[in-house]
C-alpha cells in the first residue's frame, strides 16, 4: 500500500493512468481538463510511453482509436465543447469494438459555458453523444481518490468489453487537491489479446480493425443485443447510504453526491428519513439500488444542471411509482444547509399529496 | 513491374472501377513491402471511402478510419506499435478536405509514418462531387457547371503547402502509364526507405484516373490526368528526392 | 471542520500557505481539500484558494462561511472579511494594511507585520510562513510544533531545505501575542 499523497484530482486520474498500464494519450488544452495533459506531457515520457498535443480533439481521439487498434491502453480527456468533438471517435471505438479512455472533466454550460463545475453532459454521455445505435459504460467518481481508482476499473471495463469507456469527472474533483493513495504499477501487454493489428505473416490469417458490423453479417445484432445486456446486468455500481427506511431518497453522483451524504446526515439529525443512492455507473444505471427503496415516498436529485438530467433515468428504474424532484443549480455546488431545507420542502409537499 | 502478382495480394473481393488507379497503388504498395522484407510488419490505416477496399485484396494487418482520420489514426497506431512500419492510404477528399488540420500537423509534427494519398481531383465514393483538387471547370455533381475557382479555390498544391515542413520526403506519382507507374514505385520504395530509418513523415501523392466520375472512358481518362492534372498537379520529387 | 480562506497578491505564497495547512492536515491523519481558483479567475494579480481540514468526510469544496480568513494584503480583506462566521478570525497584513482600518465587531482579528517580518529575516518569500506562525498562535488549528515540523517537512521533501522560515514562522507567533 502506497502513502497517502496530495494530488489535484486531474493530476491523479492522470497518474493512475499510468499505473494501469496506459502508455499513450493524446489530448488538446482546455479549461478545467489541462492539468491531465500538462501532468502526462513529462510524466508519460518517464514511463516510456507516448504522449501527442494534438491538432484537435478530433486528431486525439482518432489517434487513440489507432492506437488501441494495436493493443495499447490509450486514454484521451477534454471537458465539454471538447468533449462535443470527441463523438466522432467515441462512435467510431464503438462500432469498431476497440477499448479506451475518454475522460470529460465536466463544465458548466452549452456551447463555451464557462469554466467552472457542472454536470450537464450527463445526457451526452449516457445516451451516447455520437451518431448510431451505441451507449457506453460511464463511470462518475466522486473524489480524487476515485478519480484514481476509475480510472484503473475504466480501462478493466474497456478491455473486458472491448468497448470505449468515459469517466464524468467534473471541476471541481479536477481542480481540488486532496490525499490519495495511488494504485500500484501494472504492466500491460500489446499482445494480451489476440485482436490487436500487429503484421501477419503471408500464411498467417490478417487481423483487421473495422466496423464490427461487416465481419459479423446476421449475428452482429445478437452480438450487440447481449453484449449490452452483459454490461447492464453485471456492472452497476452504487454506492447506498440509509435508503431501506428512507421516505425520501436523495440522488446525486459526483462532487454533488458529497453534499448530499452530508445532507442526510443533517436531516437524520432533525430526525427526517432522508438515503442517498449514488450512481458510480451512470450507465449502465443502478436500478438494482431502487429496488431497496421501499418506502421512498418521493426521489429528489441534486445535480449541477437545470434540467435535472438525471430524473428520467430515476423514473424508468422506479416505474414512475413516486414523484421525483430536481435540486441544483449550474452555477454552484450546492450548499448543504440549502439541501437540507429543499429536503424539508420536498418532504412537506410529498406528505401534502405530492408534486 | 513484375508480370507475376505480389503475394500479399489477393483476388477474394475486388471492387474497384475499371480504369482507376487504386488497384495499381495497392500493389505497388504490395511489392515493394515484400521486395523490401517488411511484409510481416507492415501494419496499414484506410479511409472509409474508395481505398478502404484494399482491405480486402492486401493481405496486412489492417484498421478502417473515419473519414480523414486515416493518417491520425495510423500516427496513434504507429506510437504503439513502434517497431513496425506503418502507412496511412487515403484519398485527395480525406487528406485536402476533412482531414485537411490532420494532414498539415502531420507535416508540421513530422510524424513518423507513410502516407500515400491517391488524388482523383474528384470525390469517388459519394458519386463524383467536387473536391479541393478538383480542376477549374471540372464538372463534377456538385459542380454540374464547370468549378467556379474564383468561388472554391484553385486545387490544393500539397507541395506548396509543405514548402515549410521539414520532412523527410515529399514526392508525386501517377498511376498511368508503364514508366510513371515505375516512377511511382520508386517514390514508394524512397518513402518505406525513409520510413524504416524512422526520419519522419514521407508522404506521396498519386494521381489516379477516375473514369466512373469523370464521365470519360478508360483511356480519355489517362489523358485526362496526364494533359490537364498535371498542369496544376506537376510530377516529381519535392522533399527528399535524388540529387538532380 | 475547519474552514479557511488564504487570499492575497499572486507571489505572495497564498496557494503554497493552502498547501502547508493541507499537508499538515493529511500528516495528522485528517481529510483535506484544496481547492483554487483557476482559469481566467486566475488573472489579475490576485490570488485565493480555499481549505478544508476535518475529522469527518469533507462535502464540498467550496467555502460559504469561514472559520479562519488568512489575508496578505488589503483587497482580499475587502474581498473576504464578510464570509467569515461570527466569532470567526481574520488574519491582517498590518505591513501592507492601514493600521487604522476598521473590521466587523462580530469577528476576531489579529495583525502582524509578516512581510517586515520576511524581510528582516532576509526570506522575503518567508511572509506567508510567518502568516502561518501568526495562524498558529491565534489558533487551535494545529499545535506549532507539530505545523512549522511539517512546514519543514514538506520543504525538505521537495529538495528545498530552508531554515529562515522557521524563524520567520516563530516570529510570526510572537508578533500574534
Amino acid at each position: 500500500m502506497s502513502e497517502r499523497v496530495l494530488m489535484k484530482g486531474n493530476e491523479a486520474l492522470a497518474e493512475a493512468a499510468l499505473r494501469a498500464g496506459c502508455r499513450f494519450f493524446a489530448g488538446y488544452p482546455i479549461t478545467p481538463q489541462t492539468e491531465i495533459l500538462e501532468y502526462l506531457s513529462w510524466r508519460m515520457d518517464e514511463v516510456g510511453g507516448s504522449y501527442t498535443q494534438a491538432e484537435s480533439e478530433l486528431a486525439a481521439v482518432n489517434m487513440v482509436y489507432g492506437a488501441s487498434s494495436g493493443g495499447a491502453r490509450a486514454l484521451t480527456t477534454s471537458s465539454g465543447p471538447g468533449f462535443s468533438l470527441k463523438q466522432e471517435g467515441i462512435s467510431y471505438l464503438c462500432g469498431a469494438d476497440l477499448p479506451a479512455v475518454i475522460v470529460n472533466v465536466m463544465r458548466i454550460g452549452s456551447g463555451l459555458g464557462n469554466i467552472f463545475q457542472g454536470q450537464g453532459d450527463y445526457w451526452q454521455m449516457t445516451r451516447g453523444g455520437g451518431h448510431g445505435d451505441y451507449r457506453t459504460i460511464v463511470l462518475a467518481p466522486n473524489s480524487a481518490q476515485e478519480n484514481a481508482d476509475l480510472m484503473v476499473l475504466a480501462f478493466d471495463l474497456a478491455e473486458k468489453y472491448r468497448h470505449p469507456v468515459l469517466i464524468a469527472s467534473d471541476a471541481a474533483i479536477g481542480q481540488s487537491i486532496e490525499a490519495v493513495e495511488l494504485p500500484e504499477f501494472r504492466d500491460h501487454d500489446l499482445n494480451k489479446y489476440d485482436w490487436p493489428v500487429r503484421g501477419a505473416k503471408a500464411d498467417e490469417p490478417i487481423r483487421t480493425v473495422k466496423n464490427v458490423f461487416y465481419s459479423m453479417g446476421d449475428a452482429y445484432e445478437d452480438y450487440l443485443r447481449d453484449k449490452y445486456a452483459q454490461i447492464e446486468a453485471e456492472e452497476q455500481r452504487w454506492e447506498s447510504i440509509q435508503v431501506e427506511d428512507a421516505e425520501l431518497v436523495l440522488v446525486a453522483f459526483g462532487i454533488s453526491s458529497r453534499v448530499c451524504e452530508e445532507a442526510v446526515e443533517g436531516a437524520r439529525a432533525k430526525g427526517l428519513k432522508v438515503g442517498l443512492i449514488r450512481p458510480i455507473t451512470l450507465w449502465p444505471f443502478p436500478v438494482k439500488a431502487f429496488e431497496k427503496a421501499v418506502n421512498a415516498k418521493a426521489f429528489l436529485t441534486n445535480e449541477m444542471n437545470l434540467l435535472g438530467q438525471t430524473m428520467d433515468d430515476i423514473r424508468l428504474a422506479t416505474g414512475c411509482r413516486v414523484p421525483v424532484y430536481h435540486s441544483g443549480s449550474i452555477f454552484a455546488i450546492t450548499d448543504t444547509n440549502d439541501l437540507i431545507v429543499r429536503i424539508e420542502e420536498v418532504m412537506e409537499e410529498v406528505k401534502g399529496g405530492g408534486q | 513491374m513484375k508480370l507475376k502478382a505480389p503475394d500479399r495480394i489477393t483476388f477474394s473481393h475486388f471492387g474497384f472501377c475499371p480504369g482507376c488507379g487504386h488497384g495499381v497503388a495497392g500493389r505497388l504498395i504490395a511489392e515493394v513491402a515484400e521486395e523490401m522484407g517488411v511484409a510481416d510488419k507492415l501494419l496499414t490505416a484506410v479511409d472509409v471511402a474508395c481505398g478502404s477496399m484494399h482491405m480486402n485484396d492486401w493481405h496486412f494487418d489492417t484498421v478502417m478510419a473515419a473519414h480523414g482520420r486515416t493518417l491520425v489514426t495510423a500516427i496513434g497506431l504507429k506510437k504503439t506499435r513502434r517497431d513496425n512500419p506503418v502507412l496511412a492510404y487515403y484519398g485527395d477528399g480525406a487528406a485536402y478536405a476533412i482531414g485537411m488540420a490532420e494532414t498539415m500537423h502531420a507535416g508540421l509534427r513530422n510524424e513518423n509514418v507513410i502516407a500515400i494519398v491517391v488524388n482523383n481531383a474528384i470525390f469517388g465514393m459519394t458519386g463524383g462531387q467536387m473536391a479541393p483538387t478538383s480542376l477549374p471547370g471540372q464538372k463534377t455533381t456538385s459542380s454540374p457547371l464547370g468549378k467556379d475557382a474564383v468561388r472554391f479555390g484553385q486545387p490544393f498544391k500539397v507541395e506548396e503547402a509543405f514548402s515549410g515542413f521539414d520532412i523527410p520526403y515529399l514526392a508525386r506519382g501517377a498511376l498511368v502509364g508503364a514508366a510513371n507507374v515505375n516512377r511511382a514505385k520508386k517514390m514508394i520504395k524512397k518513402a518505406f526507405e525513409k520510413h524504416l530509418d524512422n526520419q519522419g513523415l514521407c508522404y506521396v501523392e498519386l494521381l489516379s484516373p477516375c473514369p466512373t466520375n469523370w464521365n470519360l472512358e478508360p483511356l480519355d481518362s489517362k489523358r485526362f490526368l496526364l494533359e490537364e492534372m498535371t498542369k496544376h498537379f506537376p510530377l516529381g520529387e519535392f522533399k527528399g528526392g535524388d540529387a538532380k | 471542520m475547519t474552514e479557511i480562506i488564504c487570499a492575497g497578491f499572486g507571489g505572495q505564497g497564498i496557494l503554497t500557505a493552502g498547501m502547508l495547512l493541507i499537508h499538515a492536515g493529511m500528516k495528522n491523519g485528517q481529510n483535506v481539500i484544496f481547492y483554487p481558483s483557476y482559469g481566467s479567475e486566475m488573472r489579475g494579480g490576485t490570488a485565493n484558494c480555499s481549505v478544508k481540514i476535518s475529522d469527518k468526510k469533507i462535502a464540498s469544496p467550496v467555502i460559504r462561511q469561514a472559520d479562519i480568513v488568512f489575508t496578505m494584503n488589503a483587497p482580499a480583506i475587502d474581498k473576504f472579511e464578510s464570509m467569515l462566521k461570527p466569532g470567526g478570525l481574520l488574519l491582517v497584513n498590518t505591513s501592507l494594511v492601514d493600521e487604522n482600518r476598521t473590521y466587523r465587531d462580530d469577528i476576531r482579528v489579529v495583525k502582524a507585520p509578516v512581510t517586515d517580518i520576511a524581510n528582516e529575516l532576509e526570506n522575503p518569500r518567508g511572509a506567508n510562513i510567518a502568516m502561518l506562525g501568526v495562524l498558529a498562535a491565534s489558533s487551535d488549528l494545529f499545535d506549532p510544533e507539530f505545523l512549522i515540523g511539517q512546514i519543514n517537512g514538506y520543504f525538505e521533501g521537495r529538495g528545498r531545505k530552508i531554515p529562515a522560515n522557521e524563524a520567520c514562522f516563530r516570529k510570526g507567533m510572537e508578533a500574534a501575542k
